[in-house]
């Protein structure tokens, strides 16, 4: 019995292994970038002029991350440029690049009880969300936007949080669904906010300048780290990335006449 | 227009414009499902109809552990068999982490306790009634466990349905070890997820009503086939 089980499912198996043998290169990204349908834009013209298949797994940055750490992953696209740099000073990553950036929004209910609309600046927009007249909801997942809100409360001093403060451990998406039905803030960037289709009676409240900003970058999985990791075909679709011709078409992705993500394609300076 | 008949709507359009993602989609869903009901089967009735046939010291220790097991919670096993398949993982030479083969094993784990309690179940009580005539033919374990298997096979199909329910519908697991990735390892349950994340909740509301109209229909097909076999064996 236990030997025919054994037999069967190899054999299962290995169907698999043959089929999964095929050409093709495995992405480890943030949502952001695979919910707002950009890689649906870009990927076809890439597949088709390189015949490399381009398979993405779409998760928080923490755990893009960790996933390509252990080698599950030929290239990362992700949104935390401290974690980026842990991640190649570990030796687990190469070759990184700046990619592409956009900001992080505040949205919230349109009535905006908190009165974020009036704000001029971040500073203003945190010491009113820290006291706690509505529900703020933060990612809690380890993931780029939930680095950078967290970044924005330590610089603030605004570290005495109660019940309006709800860290849900959940994607973007999931997030903003949870600030729409409990009428709360939350932060967001730009890409996946303009690509939800859910919004409901929420909106921008605001959105800063510089200190808002949200860069995207694109590494390669270190190959001395992982040896059987697809380095050169993920080189190449990290060359066509950083190409003109990836970089324009990343320009050219628009959801309702809105750019979502603007190329910066530049090595990343780690050191 | 409301989400709920918005819904209703898109799902109705993607049926009847044969949207060729859905089929993809939904393909790829019975492909998983059944092979992992099926291999779980292959495991669970043999080792079910063991556990109520024979004696051996740990057997009840096993039956709770399975009965407890129908219970496990997906997302756990999904992250044990990420770690197993994990490229620096024991498994991780055999490539399998997020192709469908990965989900066929998730699924497999977590229908086979399913599998092997309810046939216990079921084969104890029929193994009571047959006790006396079994003995007095004199009838070897290995034949024993064969003739209640066979005459129990109307009975077992509600497990296998049970089983299938839990494969077809389940997400979490799934969602860890395949990676959801577009025309490879994307079913049902995670382009839900992925839908709901987009905050399109009509399409994602739309696919569940698919996704119930399927279970349903399996059912109902399960249900008519089993009858017309019994049909045939009684008559």
């Amino acid at each position: 019995m236990s030997v025919l089980k054994w037999v069967v499912l190899t054999c299962v198996l290995v169907g698999y292994q043959v089929q999964a043998s095929e050409d093709f290169i495995l992405l480890q990204s943030t949502t952001s970038t695979q919910n707002s349908g950009l890689y649906e834009y870009l990927l076809p013209g890439f597949e088709k002029t390189h015949g490399i298949k381009v398979k993405v797994v779409a998760v928080g940055t923490g755990q893009a991350l960790y996933n390509g750490s252990r080698c599950n992953g030929d290239v990362v696209i992700v949104h935390s440029p401290e974690d980026e740099k842990i991640f190649v000073e570990s030796g687990y990553g190469i070759n990184p690049h700046d990619l592409m950036y956009n900001r992080f929004v505040f949205v919230g209910p349109r009535s905006d009880p908190v009165g974020l609309k009036e704000e001029h600046s971040l500073q203003g927009v945190i010491n009113k969300l820290g006291q706690g007249l509505a529900p703020f909801i933060s990612r809690g997942d380890d993931s780029g936007t939930h680095k950078k809100e967290l970044s924005l409360w330590r610089n603030e001093n605004v570290w005495s949080r109660g019940d309006w403060y709800l860290e849900v451990g959940s994607g973007m998406g999931a997030t903003l669904n949870i600030a729409i039905g409990l009428d709360g803030y939350t932060l967001t960037d730009l890409g996946t906010w303009l690509s939800f289709s859910n919004k409901s009676n929420h909106e921008i409240l605001y959105s800063g300048g510089a200190e808002l900003f949200n860069q995207y970058g694109i590494i390669l999985v270190d190959p001395e780290h992982c040896p059987n990791a697809n380095i050169e075909k993920a080189n190449q679709f990290l060359q066509w990335m950083i190409s003109p011709e990836g970089q324009q078409l990343i320009a050219r992705y628009k959801i309702n006449g809105q750019q979502l993500f603007f190329p910066n394609a530049k090595p990343k300076k780690i050191q | 227009m409301s989400t709920l008949s918005e819904a209703f709507l898109q799902s109705f359009q993607l049926i009847f414009y044969l949207d060729d993602t859905l089929v993809e989609v939904v393909l790829l869903s019975l492909s998983v499902t059944f092979k992992a009901v099926s291999l779980a089967c292959f495991i669970g009735f043999p080792l079910g109809t063991a556990l109520a046939v024979l004696s051996f010291p740990g057997q009840k220790t096993l039956v709770v552990l399975f009965n407890s097991f129908m219970g496990l919670p997906p997302v756990v096993v999904g992250l044990v068999v990420y770690l197993i398949l994990s490229a620096s993982g024991p498994l991780g030479p055999l490539g399998l982490l997020y192709t469908p083969a990965a989900m066929i094993i998730a699924q497999t784990i977590l229908v086979t306790p399913i599998i092997v309690a309810h046939s216990r179940q079921i084969i104890v009580l029929l193994a009571e009634e047959y006790d006396e005539t079994l003995r007095s033919m004199q009838a070897t374990r290995m034949d024993i466990m064969c003739t209640l298997l066979w005459d129990s096979r109307f009975s077992l199909f509600t497990t296998v349905l049970a089983g299938l329910g839990r494969a077809f519908s389940e997400v979490g697991a799934v969602m860890i070890v395949g990676g959801n990735i577009n025309h490879f390892t994307r079913i049902m349950t995670t382009a839900i997820a992925l839908q709901t994340a987009r905050g399109d909740l009509a399409l994602a509301l739309g696919l569940g009503i698919i996704l119930l109209v399927l279970t349903i229909s399996i059912n109902a097909l399960a249900y008519w086939l089993k009858s017309t076999w019994e049909r045939h064996s009684y008559a």
